[in-house]
């Protein structure tokens, strides 16, 4: 279902943003109507929706629009053309009252600079959507309360914005957000002023309460790995348009165009890329059909190992050429002979597989939960993945 | 020359306009100014006999006690000396009158001054308006006040109060439309972004946060309002004014230095207890 649903969105800041749309329409671009009529335009002719319960990233360099955008769906800044729906409702389209009431229940935002009011404690600042609700003091006070134990902040109540660090005073515009019990978070670069430790930390916290709460989760970035580690979607945007929409797969893998092949060029893939993007299908026998059947695998196919399954596809391990002709001659079946090795899920990230890949002189197995091979991963692939991702990545050979 | 002239064309009589305008002016709105200047005269009176009644001894202790909240020891110790100092040149009663028009005058600068501070802060149309007004207000020399005062308060402590208010209420109205305008702007889409209405957004967000900039405005009106003093008494208003009045006309200057040091203890006590130099936490 969609949650929020963008319809060719555009702000023209200027004199006359009225004329500024039409030029649009007409196809120029942000620069050209730059030096015809000295407008600025925010966002062009934005259009994409946003599922219930995902975190949709709105990704771009400085300029490219994505603030504007965000400001745009709940109405900080007046849209000059296009409607946002939420929940069906045109947010364009509503009175004051009827904004007042979506921005205090539908929507809650977090701020680059986390934007806490200095002269009020934690709890007030955490309570302050609450507060303009005129929600009665207890209440408030404890679902403030319970939004800042969520962000582990508990016993700060009391303590001014000031005498915080800055991860900290994030997670007070979060808990100030989540108090709310707001469906969709806006989050404007909400991350961008941490260092990157604490940024990795916030990452990983939103994705953990995410997984609790089922939120909607719009995030602004200019930082793509952020993008590709928290996004289940991305919006790439460039000079207030949308370049390109897709998972974080897919822009990584088909890039719409030159300017998202840059952008991703300097993504450190192992760290997005996973066993499972990069696993080619593996020489397999099926215990039961015997050592000769193995054998003539491996000849025909010129390898020296196979990996052996049951009938179920589960792994058992792996057999090599010289103990498969030892055990022919002494009669022995091929489960005796195997050899067990690491495996890798398929989820596992590149960058975890360093370890294991470097102490195997074979292709490293890849499994699922219930333990059946799905393909191997060789050091070649990884060394290819890093070298290039986007041709290698459209090769041969994977196993669904 | 000027009778052929006049002949033909006749004379712009501007003079007799204003004074008819005036006339009418002052005819249609004597009930209204002499109401409001009686009003001024009993709340400044309520004021100082409120000053008298309580004994001097116990008014200095209160001022310290004040001085040492606002701003510690040295104010505290300050306020003691040289209010005591003050009763003993035997100045008091002329200090209370001095007091009670400053603190009228004040008094009425906020009421009038914030809500204005205010609008300057949050319209541009309403800051390009009364920014020139301002600017008229304060480079206007302050005896001209005089003259329209005189016309439709009379003589007194009324005419007195309104000169000052006048003269020292601009500082209020630029500091607070300036407080307003530096609440960072990501603190307004915060509280917009949570759904407060606009009053809200004012109470909650912008004034608590305005608060420090507008004390310094209303410092700079009292500071304003003591350099008054003298000028107001120059239509009758009484205080410490009144006295550096008559050593002037008498050159008198034993009175002349006994009240004008006066005014400079009272300009310190209200400055530092008003500007609260010990740094509030945070």
């Amino acid at each position: 279902m969609d949650k929020i649903e963008v319809r060719s969105v555009t702000k023209v800041f200027g004199k006359n943003p009225k004329r500024g749309v039409e030029l649009l329409n007409q196809g120029l671009t942000k620069s050209d109507i730059l030096h015809k009529t000295g407008m600025t335009v925010g966002v062009n002719q934005a259009s994409f929706s946003i599922k219930d319960g995902e975190i949709f990233v709105i990704m771009g360099l400085s300029g490219s629009g994505k603030s504007t955008l965000v400001r745009l769906l709940n109405r900080l800044i007046e849209p000059t053309s296009g409607t946002v729906l939420i929940d069906g409702k045109d947010v364009t389209k509503m009175n004051k009252q009827e904004l007042r009431n979506t921005r205090r229940n539908k929507m809650s935002m977090v701020f680059q600079r986390f934007a806490l009011f200095p002269h009020r404690t934690i709890l007030a600042n955490t309570e302050y959507g609450l507060e303009v609700q005129k929600i009665p003091k207890e209440e408030r006070h404890q679902k403030a309360m319970e939004a800042l134990e969520l962000v582990g902040l508990k016993g700060y109540e009391d303590k001014k914005p000031g005498e915080l660090s800055g991860g900290m005073q994030q997670r007070v515009g979060l808990a100030r957000a989540l108090a709310n019990d707001a469906d969709v978070l806006l989050m404007d670069e909400a991350f961008s002023a941490l260092d990157p430790l604490i940024r990795k930390d916030m990452q990983d916290e939103l994705l953990d309460l995410q997984s609790k709460m089922q939120k909607t989760i719009v995030f602004i970035t200019h930082d793509l790995d952020e993008a590709l580690r928290i996004g289940d979607r991305i919006v790439l945007m460039k000079d207030g348009g949308v370049v390109q929409i897709g998972t974080p797969e897919e822009i990584l893998m088909n890039p719409a165009n030159r300017y998202v092949e840059q952008f991703v060029e300097d993504v450190d893939v192992t760290k997005v890329f996973t066993a499972e993007h990069v696993m080619k299908r593996p020489e397999t026998i099926e215990v039961s059909r015997g050592l000769r059947v193995a054998m003539k695998i491996m000849k025909d196919e010129g390898v020296s190992t196979v990996y052996a399954i049951d009938k179920n596809k589960k792994f058992l391990g792996i057999l090599y050429g010289d103990e498969a002709a030892r055990a022919a001659e002494q009669g022995l079946k091929i489960q005796d002979v195997l050899k067990q090795v690491e495996t890798v899920r398929l989820d596992t990230l590149l960058m975890d597989m360093f370890e294991v890949i470097s102490g195997s002189s074979v292709p490293i197995p890849v499994v699922d939960e219930e333990g059946r091979l799905r393909g191997i991963v060789k050091r070649s692939a990884i060394i290819d993945v890093m070298a290039d991702s986007s041709e290698v990545l459209n090769g041969d050979g994977v196993t669904k | 020359m000027s009778d052929t002239y006049h002949h033909f064309i006749p004379k712009i009589e501007i003079g007799t306009w204003v004074q008819d305008a005036v006339d009418a002016f002052v005819n249609h709105t004597e009930t209204f100014f002499t109401g409001l200047g009686n009003g001024i005269n009993w709340f400044v009176e309520q004021l100082v006999d409120g000053f008298t009644w309580i004994n001097p001894f116990v008014f200095i202790i209160i001022v310290a006690a004040i001085a040492f909240w606002r701003s510690g020891w040295g104010v505290a110790i300050f306020s003691l000396v040289g209010l005591w100092f003050i009763f003993d040149l035997g100045y008091w009663p002329d200090t209370m009158q001095t007091l009670g028009l400053i603190l009228t005058a004040i008094i009425i600068s906020i009421i009038i001054g914030i809500p204005f501070g205010i609008w300057i802060g949050l319209s541009d149309a309403a800051k390009n308006i009364i920014t020139p007004i301002l600017d008229f207000m304060q480079t206007m020399p302050a005896f001209v006040y005089l003259i329209p005062v005189l016309f439709l308060f009379g003589t007194g402590m009324a005419p007195g109060v309104v000169a000052t208010v006048i003269f020292s209420m601009p500082p209020t109205i630029r500091m607070a439309g300036l407080g307003i305008r530096q609440v960072p702007e990501d603190l307004i889409e915060a509280s917009e972004a949570f759904g407060s209405t606009t009053s809200q957004k004012l109470f909650k967000v912008q004034l608590p946060l305005a608060m420090k900039t507008i004390m310094a405005g209303i410092n700079q009106s009292i500071m304003l309002a003591l350099s008054m003093v003298v000028i107001a008494s120059l239509v009758a208003a009484p205080g410490l004014g009144a006295k550096v009045y008559l050593a002037v006309t008498q050159l008198r200057l034993d009175i002349g230095v006994e009240s004008g040091l006066a005014i400079v203890i009272i300009a310190i006590v209200l400055d530092r207890i008003t500007q609260n130099t010990r740094k509030n936490k945070s």
